[in-house]
């Protein structure tokens, strides 16, 4: 650079140079986001958190509507999900009694606090198992009512070394049309086709997105949104810290429904029974068969009851009367068959308890069916089940 | 500003040297600066006003320049000629009301166009009569001073903005009950009061050059720093006015680039310091609601830090955009600020932060405030003198944000902090001086120094983010763990 270069102090830069450096800018771009498309290196991205570093993991996985009032976000990175929660602090201690807890928004805590969960109410009985191991429950529930997710997420907690695997489930989690519905599905595509091949299972996978679906949506710009949803995910981390919330809870809500439709359909099934062929009972065998000596417990979670009008034809806004009983027949005789650990709790929660939905719980609720849970956890392991 | 708006007026200031000639720049600044502030103007509430915000923008900056005419100035052909253009463009931007492909540049339809003739009309008659009928009278120039004052004080103060809210509301037949102060989205006006009465004093002074009226318009309404600032000098402005006006315009594209690149890259600068870190940061930002579910003391001053950063990346963001389009064409806008998060002390830092309001202030109201102090024959003592001075200074700087408590208070937090740093460097720099220092101890006092006035300023910012003096203290009493 020459005097004749400088002007007022700043570079003179001749057109020529100056779209040089538009060409050169443009080819970098170009070359890191072909990289960027061969490697795809976003599912490894999720890894990389601060969760348990800087801040405390999530007491549940991440799931928000409205970030800004609930310090939480929905994303579809499963690494980045999981990262963040506290189940991946450190090793498993020895003297710990590994729980956890999969299912949907029952155990994951729709409108309950991050300390009324399932599992942390399992927590607060401080329960020392026989052996002397003190009990310590962790929740990978997850708002989405489908057992293919349910599946997913117990897959991943064997990672976690469980020493028991509490599956809550209900029926509006079995039927066909509902497995791949999630978007957190949709957008995983290979961890299904994985499932897959690991289960025996046969998904509907013609539906779900290809992770190939468009070159264009694999660069940086096309991963714009994702990316995103990682850094936001981090940053929430600092407002989980401060403030202990991941869940925006109206002072208000629409209770679950008392008087009911006139309508005796589940689904478009009709009576007299259930078509089992088209609900995915299969699922809680390849999960219990996926979790090898790891012991699992089926349960029927507490379900609304109704006595507003029609309750004579339906239990609740999910259920009539006869897919619920048909349902809970079919558990009992697969139950017998496969000798699981199983629970049928459905009736067990006071109607009184339950908020904006037929599986959703209030705090003393929860409590209770927590207590429950603790009950059959050590007639379990007592009981050698 | 949002992306849009940069996009476009990036695109704008790129081929403006290259494709105006000099003789039509001046028209073009103008109806560029005209059309951007009715397309930057958010939306209200008040049916239609986010069509009359900006055209009293325009009315008012006429008005002002009117006040600031002497009669040997006037160029009576040339003035119709520009009022015409200036209501002209105002026309057109009403006319797309009616013309679906080109509507509309305002969030919601233009009002009909009757209305906008008669309003014309009215302010074209209220411009006339003191053009014509009071030349040169103080009282005028005096009268502008007070209405741009007024307004101010209506649109900062909750109280007097719900009651004009209001009022507006029955004029366009809406509810006046559900009248609130937010409806007076007034896009821009902080930022033209401070340019319009910057003018009028400098008129008063004696001080002011005489413009022409696109170039005051221009000045007035420029839209890179329409929305935040700088508040430049109308001397400094118009001198880069004419040099881009004129035919021998720095910026021009064939003879040197380093306009062009050295403006994208500001523009840049800004679009990540914004846009990336400043809207990341507000995920974090202290607020009404988070303060009362803060439950930890070392995150509460994480997200105290966090607004900290916030403010300034976003405030600083929106400047070096604001002086990157400005280079782009051609203008040498003031900075505004200067690293001020790295001062090590009070006075420093206000010597680098906002710049431009804090010489405003400096100009006309402490300056003159202090010499008339001084001026008194059985005066106050010189440290009263600067106490008073630096402490209405701040708490007017406060109010300028807002009429509440709160940036009273702030306002008062820095006045009383340069207070005290001007008195401790009264009283240590004669003792510094008199020792030698080594080098470690020097650093020791800089970095000391610096740790005091980055934190009493992160401090003060809680004032600043929250809305009242209860949530406010709440905060302060996480961050220090008293109950």
């Amino acid at each position: 650079m020459n005097e004749s270069d400088v002007n007022d102090g700043k570079v003179n830069r001749s057109p020529g140079k100056t779209a040089k450096i538009a060409v050169k800018a443009l080819v970098v771009f170009t070359l890191i986001n072909l990289i960027f498309v061969f490697f795809y290196p976003l599912p490894a991205l999720g890894k990389i958190s601060a969760y348990n570093l800087v801040f405390p993991g999530r007491k549940r996985l991440p799931y928000g509507d409205n970030p800004s009032k609930s310090y939480n976000l929905s994303l579809f990175n499963l690494d980045a999900m999981f990262a963040s929660h506290e189940i991946s602090d450190s090793q498993k201690p020895d003297d710990e009694f590994r729980v956890i807890l999969i299912g949907d928004s029952a155990t994951w805590g729709f409108l309950l606090q991050p300390d009324e969960t399932v599992s942390e109410y399992l927590n607060q009985q401080n329960i020392r198992m026989p052996d002397g191991k003190h009990l310590r429950a962790y929740n990978l529930g997850y708002p989405v009512m489908s057992l293919t997710k349910d599946l997913l997420f117990l897959q991943r907690a064997l990672e976690y070394e469980p020493d028991l695997i509490v599956w809550p489930m209900t029926l509006e989690s079995f039927p066909e049309d509902k497995q791949l519905y999630p978007p957190l599905l949709q957008k995983n595509p290979q961890a299904i086709e994985d499932l897959a091949d690991l289960t025996g299972l046969e998904f509907e996978t013609s539906s779900l997105e290809t992770d190939f679906t468009d070159l264009l949506e694999r660069t940086i710009p096309g991963s714009r949104r994702s990316l995103a949803d990682l850094i936001r995910l981090q940053i929430y981390g600092v407002m989980w810290a401060a403030t202990g919330i991941d869940q925006e809870i109206p002072e208000a809500f629409d209770p679950r429904l008392e008087d009911l439709p006139d309508d005796n359909r589940f689904h478009d099934q009709i009576p007299p029974e259930l078509d089992e062929d088209r609900l995915a009972f299969e699922v809680i065998n390849a999960g219990i068969k996926l979790a090898g000596d790891t012991p699992v417990m089926i349960v029927n979670e507490p379900v609304f009851i109704s006595s507003g009008a029609n309750s004579d034809i339906r239990y609740n806004f999910y259920y009539p009367r006869w897919a619920f009983d048909s349902f809970r027949e079919k558990m009992n005789e697969l139950n017998k068959r496969n000798n699981w650990i199983y629970r049928d709790y459905w009736d067990t929660i006071d109607p009184s308890e339950f908020t904006n939905s037929a599986i959703h719980m209030t705090p003393g609720g929860t409590e209770e069916f927590a207590s429950l849970i603790a009950r059959a956890i050590l007639e379990t392991i007592s009981g050698g089940e | 500003m949002n992306l849009t708006n940069i996009l476009v007026f990036t695109a704008f200031g790129l081929l403006f040297n290259l494709l105006i000639p000099s003789r039509w720049r001046k028209w073009t600044l103008l109806g560029s600066s005209v059309i951007a502030i009715y397309w930057m103007q958010p939306s209200s509430a008040i049916r239609n006003f986010d069509f009359w915000f900006p055209t009293a923008s325009i009315a008012l900056t006429v008005f002002v320049w009117i006040s600031v005419q002497k009669t040997g100035e006037k160029r009576h052909l040339a003035t119709l000629v520009a009022a015409g253009v200036l209501c002209g463009i105002v026309l057109l931007i009403g006319l797309t009301r009616y013309l679906d492909f080109l509507c509309c540049l305002t969030p919601t339809r233009p009002p009909d166009i009757l209305k906008i003739m008669a309003t014309i009309s009215l302010v074209a008659a209220a411009w006339a009569v003191p053009y014509f009928f009071f030349p040169e009278k103080r009282f005028l120039s005096t009268f502008t001073t007070l209405i741009i004052i007024v307004i101010f004080i209506i649109l900062k103060s909750d109280p007097l903005g719900r009651s004009a809210s209001a009022l507006l509301r029955i004029a366009s037949g809406q509810l006046a009950e559900l009248a609130n102060p937010l409806d007076l989205t007034w896009l821009g006006y902080s930022f033209l009061a401070f340019r319009l009465l910057h003018v009028l004093r400098d008129h008063q002074s004696g001080k002011l050059p005489h413009y022409n009226l696109p170039e005051f318009v221009t000045y007035g309404i420029f839209f890179p720093t329409y929305t935040a600032g700088p508040i430049d000098r109308s001397q400094r402005f118009s001198a880069d006015f004419r040099e881009v006006t004129g035919p021998d315009n720095p910026a021009n594209l064939r003879d040197n680039p380093s306009f062009r690149f050295n403006g994208l890259k500001r523009i840049l600068i800004g679009i990540f310091k914004k846009f990336v870190i400043a809207d990341s940061l507000a995920l974090l930002s202290v607020t009404s609601q988070n303060v009362t579910q803060i439950q930890s003391t070392i995150w509460a001053w994480a997200l105290l830090y966090a607004f900290t950063l916030r403010i300034y990346f976003d405030f600083s963001g929106y400047t070096d955009i604001a002086l990157g389009l400005g280079t782009l064409m051609g203008f040498k806008l003031p900075e505004n600020f200067d690293n001020p998060y790295r001062k090590v002390n009070l006075t420093s830092f206000w010597n680098s932060w906002h710049i431009t309001l804090a010489q405003w202030f400096r100009a006309y109201f402490f300056n003159p405030l202090t010499r008339y102090l001084r001026s008194k024959p059985d005066g106050l003592p010189a440290w009263m003198i600067i106490f008073i001075g630096q402490f209405t200074t701040m708490v007017l700087i406060g109010l300028w944000h807002g009429i509440t408590w709160n940036f009273f208070i702030w306002g008062a937090w820095h006045g009383t902090g340069l207070f005290i740093n001007n008195r401790w460097t009264a009283w240590s720099k004669p003792k510094i001086e008199a020792r030698t220092y080594s080098r470690e101890a020097h650093l020791a006092f800089k970095f000391t120094g610096w740790l005091i006035t980055f934190n009493f300023v992160a401090l003060s910012w809680v004032w600043f983010s929250l809305p009242t003096i209860k949530s406010s203290l709440r905060f302060f009493g996480i961050l220090f763990n008293v109950q």
